[in-house]
């Protein structure tokens, strides 16, 4: 899986020298769609925005994330998706006439990877192009189409591990999955992930018709799941509408934006450069590393755990520091404004004094305190 | 979750060890708990790996699928499966009772019944995904497998079912009972994981609960580094031992941990109610054993419409049933109610015990009680309230001011003209009032699922078990 | 599903008509009815007209409340109509209903005589069996759980099913996931299980919102209706909100002053994080009401002119601990005070509301399921208060978007972020 290369010129400058010799590190579609999942957290706007690996950041740290694949799953997952492109797609041409309803009598197969990696992009433009101005009735099924994505004013390509589908001038987005589809239901946080990494691809797909100055609605929000069947290699289609997760990425694409507003308030000096030496090793000192992302706002939430390579780092960070964000967003929202357990313990048994705004908090610590004592006596 | 949980988690989180959050064990605990735990292969649906599991926790038994992506191999593997849990399943149906019913047949219900105790949800959800894998399968045509395996399909479909049922504890898993009676100092989320929560609650805290090579999951997954440096080289290998040593490795820690955390339990006087959520469980499995014996067809696919509301009814019924069971058991769990303003307690400090209310015939006994509380009491005068010091009575709220409140008791005082003594509480007693009842009027019937309105879809077509089924592949 | 495209240019008159042509011709008719465009009307309308056919009619509501309302409704405006209101056990009929020639009560459908119209709650009709009616109206069918129509629906042959889409979807104490995706999930709504059923019942809705004013109507169409959309039924003249007394200059005289100007006020509190029974904003809350009733506020509408009285005034909150918060301030008992949940179908002159999101720190489904903001923004026919402490944008715009995806379940609109948005970006023009 490689990504997302970007050109840094223009308002990049900033982000740029946060990033100082590291390498730009690759995004994609997953790390796009990820930028929805913590808004909040400044710090990782900043590393997602400079284009940090945090993985390797965290790795680099001391904190390693907790995130690994199975080569089990792995191989399974390659020898599902070679199962549904076998033999030209005649397996999805199958699911496609079903779930899609149309009476698709045969498609051409294109598979952009053929092309090489420099031409990918404008053999993928001209090839959506003639698409789109199409002759209806003919279905096209276009592999690994390269497709690219603005974000904070710079352009990202996103190579895409996905099939887009075009029928008389119409496309849908085919994405493909090995998580299994039981008794028609799926884990609903893998669909989610799914539709969320989708619906980057019909945004894009759409900005690129905008582009090419067809109608970007050409792109349907309903996307194409397909995952395997039950127990079974089978695969089944499932149309996914991503209307929602669509109008989530667009908040987090104009958000990027708005990095400019984070990115004046940080000290001038500030870089989160990994200095990489000629292995491509992380050689910066780790403490100053860890200084330097410590003076950035950080958000941590439980969530973060499967969410956030820097997720230890962070979480280690909320531990020193005693937040309550320890505990989940649930008990830090229940707290109101207290924000550190000593403060809310404090308040709890009387030995600290409410602070201008925390009386009432501090009279349900008290009372719950109260009652947990009387109860546990 | 309460304030009065997050305080016990921010307590918790300082003094570095958990905080009690009930003072009675809310769940029945057998004498014969059965230990399971599976192990599913990455980035399959529902391929077992292996199990570790036994009701002996110095002699565990571990099933092991050598070469997992050989089909064949997986049915052996759970028909030895079945030859644990089958006959640990059957032992209950021997000892029964008879029950009598209104407007019923009487029938028997079993003395005791199976627990299956597993570690988490995770493992719940594998097992349903074990049963609905194995329930349809045929033991003749073109692809037969071994006798007990459908039926194993069966139970395990029923016992992962029931684990959703709220109040059950045919199959509770470790680490929502440890999380229902003890608050940790970290986020539910990572509750989740065995090692860590049992740390906090014995030990203290500790990151290597989290490092897989000193703890290793608890399940179903495995840790992808065990899969890519230990089992996958192993099974490359072809040794059916070193696979199995190699699992044997991931579950041994586990296996210790699940018997902890049932003495955990164990430590815990038992809650008032429990015995008789127990006894619906006894009489759920008596059922499930006589639909079985009379040839009934496996449990379907999903819910038919009819199925769906009923079950939804029982689930609710459940839940509320239980929510304020826990509430009258545990003054832990009131003080959630007390806090809020919904229940109240405190000490009597005056009583009208001859108070009565109408006229001549109509002339009823109507006790009041003043109760001094500390609570902040949000309740309107006129609500119904129940107390857990005499869970027969009903009372009523007459008013509440300046931290006194003046109850009536309105049920549960029978026909004398004094109360029987010890109905009405003394002055100086202690008290607990609250707007929490369990009075369940019965839910109105269903239509037969053969007469299924338009508006649902109409009669659904009856499911016939077929070969198709029988034959699903399991890859 | 066969929905009205056209119904933004059909008079509410046409509509009806339309509604009452489908009856025959179709086993079941829905009418989606925003806020206050006359779906009682529209029940009492539809009761009439299949009364004169001479064939029995069932009416199903959803709480008792809604019950005695559509009873003393129907005898309103058509005295000669009997019927019958079946009850359970416990239930006393209020005054009103019993004065009433022509209502019968009871427990049973044969202590009712044989009434033109029996009506009655979904709870209650799920205990009747062995009569079938040849008609029903379902009221409130988007609030009633699919489980609930499922047990009552052998008791009719046709029914029209009328409701609100945008107020609060039913809930469960326990989990439902096990059914998601079902066409007969017992969690949907009795009209997402019907249509899904039933794909080509035609799909009315009413255009016209004859509570909401001019000020209210475009804004919550746009929030929580932005495919279908409604208008107000009276023009920015038609309603008047005026204060008798001279103001002192406070944020809150301020507040009241710009909401009986332009029907929307937002006060703004600092920005801070606070328990949920934030004091300050109970305290606000509180002191609007007061300053509502002490200015004299009098409402001048198509109805005539007549003054603000304190039952003319509700106070909406997400949490009933707030509610309790807020009745603990020292209200007048008059004023109604209560949750979302239970405001819905309810309609008042004024109405305070405390921001679900205010004080809040992380958002969570339930505070920004769109139905609880819909409800409290759409409840007033002339002004709505808004209490709010500052920083919900930001915390609109910090909110994590990962919400589980469910395969097989229609996505539902409006998104309650977006929703919320809306409404925020509208209020900020009326911040004092």
């Amino acid at each position: 899986m490689s990504g997302l290369k970007r050109s840094t010129s223009g308002p990049g400058e900033r982000l740029a020298a946060l990033r100082g010799t590291t390498p730009q590190s690759p995004h994609d579609a997953r790390a796009i769609a990820a930028l929805a999942a913590n808004p909040g957290c400044a710090r990782r706007a900043l590393l997602d925005g400079a284009g940090i690996d945090k993985d390797a950041a965290a790795r680099h740290l001391g904190f390693p994330a907790p995130f690994g694949q199975s080569p089990f799953a792995i191989t399974r997952g390659n020898a599902f998706e070679s199962l549904v492109k076998a033999d030209g797609c005649a397996e999805l041409l199958r699911m496609l006439r079903e779930v899609l309803g149309l009476p698709i009598a045969e498609v051409a197969y294109h598979d952009v990877e053929n092309v090489g990696a420099h031409l990918r992009h404008a053999h993928t433009r001209a090839l959506i192009d003639r698409a789109a101005a199409g002759a209806p009735g003919a279905g096209t099924l276009y592999d690994h189409p390269l497709l690219s994505l603005e974000i904070a004013g710079s352009t990202a390509y996103l190579e895409p591990d996905v099939v887009a589908f075009q029928l008389g001038g119409r496309f849908h987005i085919v994405e493909i999955k090995s998580f299994a589809v039981i008794d028609g239901q799926a884990d609903p946080s893998a669909v989610a992930a799914a539709a969320r990494q989708a619906a980057v691809y019909v945004l894009a797909l759409r900005a690129l018709l905008e582009e090419l100055g067809h109608d970007p609605l050409k792109v349907s929000h309903d996307v194409v799941l397909v995952c395997p069947e039950n127990f079974a290699n089978r695969p089944v289609a499932t149309l996914v509408d991503v209307r929602r997760q669509l109008a989530v990425l667009r908040r987090q694409l104009t958000r990027m934006t708005a990095l400019d507003r984070l990115l004046d308030d940080l000290p001038e000096d500030l870089t989160f450069d990994l200095a990489p030496g000629e292995d491509g090793l992380p050689t910066r000192p780790p403490a100053e590393l860890a200084d330097a992302l410590r003076r950035t706002d950080a958000r941590y939430a439980p969530d973060c755990l499967s969410a956030c390579d820097l997720c230890f780092f962070c979480r280690d960070e909320a531990r020193q520091e005693g937040a309550s964000d320890l505990l989940g967003r649930q008990v830090r929202d229940e707290l109101g404004g207290v924000a550190s357990v000593e403060e809310a313990l404090g308040l709890a048994d009387g030995t600290r004094h409410p602070a201008e705004g925390q009386e009432e908090i501090a009279r349900l610590l008290r009372n719950a305190e109260r009652l947990r004592k009387e109860c546990l006596a | 979750m309460s304030l009065l949980t997050s305080l016990a988690r921010l307590r918790a989180l300082h003094e570095g060890v958990a905080q009690p959050i009930a003072t009675v064990r809310h769940c029945h605990l057998s004498r014969r708990p059965m230990v399971f735990i599976p192990l599913k292969l990455s980035g399959e649906a529902a391929a077992p790996l292996a199990a570790m599991l036994g009701t002996d926790r110095d002699r565990p038994r571990l099933l092991v699928v050598t070469q997992p992506r050989n089909r064949d191999q997986r049915f052996a593997w759970a028909a030895e499966l079945a030859g644990v849990l089958l006959p640990y399943v059957e032992s209950f149906l021997a000892d029964t009772e008879t029950v009598e019913r209104r407007n019923a047949d009487p029938y028997e219900r079993a003395l005791d019944a199976p627990q299956l105790v597993v570690p988490n949800l995770g493992a719940v959800a594998f097992t349903r995904l074990l049963g609905r894998s194995t329930r349809f399968r045929r033991t003749d045509g073109p692809y037969p497998v071994p006798e007990e395996v459908p039926l194993l399909g069966r139970w395990l479909t029923y016992l992962g079912e029931r684990a959703s049922y709220p109040g059950s504890s045919l199959m509770p898993a470790a680490t929502e009972e440890l999380g229902r009676h003890w608050a940790t100092g970290q986020s539910g989320l990572e509750d989740a994981n065995l090692a860590a929560l049992l740390h906090w609650i014995t030990d203290g805290p500790t990151d290597d609960a989290e490092d897989p090579l000193i703890w290793p999951p608890a399940g179903p997954a495995t840790d992808p580094g065990f899969d890519a440096e230990v089992l996958a080289p192993a099974i490359d290998s072809g040794s059916p031992e070193r696979v199995t040593e190699a699992l044997r490795t991931q579950l041994e820690p586990t296996w210790r941990l699940m018997w902890r955390a049932i003495d955990l339990l164990a430590g815990l006087p038992e809650g008032a109610s429990v015995a008789q959520r127990w006894e619906q469980d006894r009489a759920s499995f008596s059922g499930m054993a006589a639909a079985i014996a009379e040839g009934g067809p496996p449990q379907p696919r999903r819910d038919g419409a009819v199925a769906a509301a009923a079950r939804l009814a029982r689930m609710e019924r459940a839940q509320a049933a239980y929510d304020v069971q826990r509430a009258y058991d545990d003054p832990l769990v009131m003080a959630e109610f007390r806090l809020t303003g919904e229940a109240f307690a405190g000490e009597v400090v005056e009583t009208d015990p001859g108070h009565t209310e109408g006229e001549g015939r109509s002339r009823k006994l109507r006790p009041l009680v003043v109760v001094k509380t500390d609570d902040p009491v949000r309740l309107p005068a006129g609500t119904a309230l129940g107390t857990p010091q005499r869970r027969g009575q009903g009372a009523e709220l007459v008013s509440a001011a300046g931290g006194l409140v003046t109850v009536k008791i309105t049920k549960g005082m029978g026909r004398g003209r004094t109360p029987a003594p010890g109905a009405v509480p003394e002055v100086g007693e202690r008290v607990c009032y609250t707007s929490l009842t369990d009075d369940f009027q019965g839910s109105p019937a269903l239509p037969e699922s053969e007469s299924t309105p338009w508006t649902h879809g109409g009669p659904p077509q009856e499911y016939v078990p077929n070969d198709d089924d029988a034959q699903e592949e399991w890859s | 599903m066969t929905v009205q495209q056209d119904a933004d240019t059909r008079s509410p008159e046409q509509v009806i008509a339309d509604v009452l042509a489908d009856l025959p011709r179709h086993r079941g008719v829905v009418v989606d009815s925003p806020p206050g465009a006359g779906k009682s009307t529209l029940v009492v309308r539809a009761a009439a007209h299949i009364a004169a056919t001479g064939e029995p009619l069932m009416i199903v509501a959803q709480t008792n409340e809604q019950v005695d309302d559509l009873v003393t409704r129907i005898c309103d405006k058509h005295p000669r109509l009997t019927v019958g209101r079946l009850s359970a056990g416990g239930y006393v009929p209020p005054r009103r209903l019993l004065d009433l020639p022509g209502v019968t009560v009871g427990a049973r459908v044969q202590d009712l005589g044989d009434p033109d119209i029996v009506i009655a709650t979904a709870d209650k009709w799920a205990w009747i069996s062995g009569r079938v009616w040849p008609w029903a109206i379902v009221d409130e069918a988007y609030q009633m759980r699919s489980d609930k129509l499922l047990r009552i629906a052998g008791l009719f042959e046709r029914a029209l099913f009328v409701g609100d889409p945008g107020q609060l979807d039913p809930f469960s104490i326990v989990d439902g996931d096990r059914w998601s995706g079902l066409s007969w999930d017992p969690l949907q709504s009795a009209v997402s299980v019907l249509l899904r059923h039933n794909p080509d019942l035609p799909v009315h809705r009413l255009p016209v919102s004859w509570r909401l004013p001019a000020s209210a109507a475009p804004v919550v169409s746009r929030a929580f209706y932005p495919f279908t959309g409604f208008r107000s039924g009276t023009g920015p003249d038609d309603r008047r909100l005026e204060l008798a007394t001279q103001g002192m200059g406070t944020v809150h005289d301020r507040a009241l002053e710009e909401a009986a100007r332009s029907g929307w006020a937002l006060l703004e509190l600092p920005n801070r994080h606070t328990v949920r029974t934030d004091g300050e904003a109970v305290q606000a809350v509180a002191l609007l009401a007061a300053r509502l009733l002490q200015r004299g506020a009098v409402a001048y509408s198509e109805q005539g002119e007549r003054p603000v009285s304190a039952d003319r005034i509700a106070v909406g909150a997400a949490h009933r601990d707030q509610v309790a918060a807020i009745r603990n301030a020292g209200l007048p008992p008059e004023i109604t005070v209560d949750t979302a949940n239970r405001l819905q179908g309810r309609e008042y002159d004024v109405t305070i509301v405390l921001h679900p999101l205010s004080g809040r720190r992380d958002a969570t489904a339930f505070h920004l399921e769109s139905g609880r903001l819909c409800v409290l923004a759409s409840r007033h026919r002339h002004a709505c208060v808004v209490v709010a402490r500052a920083g919900i944008a930001e915390l609109l715009d910090a909110h994590p978007s990962a919400e589980p995806v469910q395969l097989g379940v229609p996505v539902k609109f409006p998104d309650g972020w977006e929703a919320n948005q809306s409404v925020l970006e509208h209020l900020a023009a009326h911040r004092v």
